[in-house]
């Protein structure tokens, strides 16, 4: 289990540098200097917000030593200052947005395991069924559906038409004045909405390929010669083949943070959410460089360390991969 | 071709998926003739008004008839879609193609690469460009070309890693033939039904991602009518104005999913494992 995750620790790394050089070469993309379209394209900025850009990224030196006094500041979270009017601290401004945004993402996949994964298996278990059917066409459906335009109906439906659920923030205005009890319920309403849309672009994928994996774990001996042994369907399904099949879906669930992270942008900025996603969409509104940097290289890190505890989660369910 | 066409005949969603997908493109070219009005014609006496006769889908904040936009969206979802999955595509197919064939460290390099590519959140990536180069309908296709060519190339390389010791490469490369001949002649046409399938699959993906991105107002760029930059305005209206949030979306789902559909069904008719069911 050791040298596994030493492996796996010596990959994150060398994937973490990939995506600190790729951000840095984003910044060179556009021709000349990052400072010169700036001053074209934001005339508000001075020159001495112009001077301290320029000396933040050593535009004076040669490229390599650009790259290493970057790569030196990224590592101590060192993003530079924001170009906004605030001036603040890259590094603080994501900081108090980014719990909201890995909440969100956290229960959105709690909500793609709740349901995706019973869908999955039940509609394995009776394959061909109406039922299955019906979840097969949903599915379809659900992944050919735009996040934001499942937003916008849902805003039309619960927020204007019904008025059940605020479609905005996610807080009321009256919110200091509410109980404790009063804030959760609160909080609550303002999330669903968010968390659902959140879910729902790998909702569908997951409970796809858990039904494709169940099909194919049930067809195996072992679980046969469990059914032979006249345990009941019950067990055979949830205890014997479920761990395998969700092998696979521990794997995709790893591979859908990197979307999900992405999406926040999207559903953040629909429901007016003060998350990172937000805050990414203000920026390059703005042009506010050094945020959109920083936000870039902390969502790489995000995707990383996600994938990384799905690797592990794998390797504690699967006693073979530990012991390559 | 005509084993394909059998096999493709006796999956009805596939049918209809192609059939949507051929309807897509006569809408698109012939946008001019079909839409009532000219896409950009203001009508200052009838703002946000609900389908009528007059304006069949009703007309936006400025009085603009949405039928007619959405008749032009239909050229730039197109086109969004042809041009970045070319672009990925290409590069994906050299990528994996130069990866699996040489494999070794020149392998490792490049799937790490991939690797890296794919750990960065797409829609950050995208967006971060977009922020330094400007959003228009050309860098839209560009980036999302630049940035969704990982799957391709890792299906090439997988591809190439088990043709790579088949005897028909073998006796290619006995013949003297060079590496770029026995990649592109030899290798790549064995390795070409996946890719297919493949971009039929991304292009509802780029569908997707531009609609997405002119929703949040860094894709295509108004005037220019996109589906994603009329949902805008129905966001912006949404209190009031219910079809322009309800028409606009339903083209993007109903133009992803048949290409959803006529891709699953090419990779079902294309999967030699399945043809014994039918």
């Amino acid at each position: 289990m050791l040298k596994y995750l030493l492996k796996r620790t010596s990959e994150f790394l060398i994937t973490l540098f990939g995506i600190t050089t790729i951000s840095f070469f984003i910044i060179h993309l556009a021709p000349g200097k990052p400072t010169d379209i700036l001053s074209e394209l934001n005339p508000k900025i001075t020159p001495e917000a112009r001077e301290k850009l320029e000396k933040y990224y050593g535009l004076d030196k040669p490229i390599p030593v650009q790259y290493l006094m970057w790569l030196k500041r990224v590592i101590k979270l060192d993003f530079g200052e924001s170009f906004s009017t605030d001036r603040r601290p890259v590094w603080d401004k994501i900081k108090e947005r980014l719990p909201i945004t890995i909440g969100i993402n956290l229960l959105s996949m709690l909500l793609i395991f709740a349901i995706g994964i019973p869908i999955g298996i039940s509609s394995a278990t009776r394959q061909y069924s109406t039922y299955d059917k019906v979840t097969t066409v949903i599915v379809f459906i659900g992944y050919a559906m735009p996040g934001f335009w499942l937003a916008l109906l849902l805003m039309l439906l619960f927020g204007v038409q019904l008025q059940w659920l605020p479609i905005s923030g996610i807080k009321s205005m009256n919110y200091e004045t509410l109980s404790f009890f009063g804030k959760v319920v609160d909080i609550g309403k303002h999330l669903i909405l968010p968390v659902f849309v959140a879910a729902f672009g790998s909702l569908a994928g997951i409970s796809r390929y858990m039904r494709s994996s169940m099909l194919e774990v049930i067809r195996q001996d072992y679980i046969v010669t469990a059914r032979a042994k006249g345990l009941p369907e019950s067990v055979v399904i949830y205890k014997h083949a479920l761990r395998n099949a969700l092998l696979p879906v521990i794997t995709l669930l790893g591979l859908s943070v990197p979307g999900l992270i992405g999406g926040s942008v999207i559903f953040e900025q629909i429901f007016s959410i003060p998350g990172m996603g937000q805050l990414f969409w203000l920026s390059v509104m703005q042009r506010d460089y050094p945020v959109v940097m920083g936000l870039l290289t902390i969502g790489g890190v995000l995707t990383l360390i996600g994938n990384m505890l799905a690797d592990i989660c794998y390797a504690i369910a699967d006693p073979r991969i530990r012991r390559q | 071709m005509g084993i394909l066409w059998q096999r493709l005949r006796h999956n009805t969603l596939a049918i209809v998926g192609g059939v949507l997908v051929i309807l897509l493109f006569l809408v698109a070219i012939f946008a001019p003739l079909l839409a009532p009005y000219e896409p950009d014609y203001i009508d200052r006496h009838h703002i946000l008004e609900p389908p009528s006769r007059l304006h069949p889908l009703g007309t936006d904040d400025l009085g603009r008839d949405v039928l007619s936009r959405m008749l032009y969206g239909a050229r730039v979802s197109l086109a969004v879609g042809f041009v970045a999955v070319g672009i990925a595509t290409v590069i994906g197919v050299i990528i994996g193609a130069v990866a699996g064939y040489y494999g070794g460290l020149v392998d490792r390099i490049l799937m790490r690469f991939v690797d890296i590519m794919l750990s960065i959140p797409t829609l950050f990536l995208i967006l971060s460009v977009i922020a330094f180069v400007g959003a228009n309908i050309w860098n839209i296709m560009i980036i999302i070309g630049l940035t969704s060519w990982m799957g391709v190339a890792r299906l090439v390389r997988a591809e190439f890693l088990s043709l790579k010791e088949r005897e028909f490469v073998l006796a290619a490369r006995a013949l003297g033939a060079s590496d770029l001949r026995i990649i592109f002649r030899h290798m790549l046409p064995n390795s070409l039904a996946p890719v297919i399938v493949n971009a039929v699959l991304m292009v509802a993906s780029a569908v997707l991602l531009e609609s997405s991105l002119s929703f949040l107002g860094l894709g295509v760029q108004p005037p220019q009518p996109s589906w994603g930059n009329i949902l805008t305005a129905g966001k912006a209206n949404i209190e009031i104005a219910w079809w322009l949030s309800l028409f606009p979306g339903l083209a993007i789902l109903i133009t992803v999913l048949s290409y959803n559909l006529l891709g699953e069904g090419l990779r079902d008719a294309l999967d030699p494992r399945l043809w014994e069911r039918k």
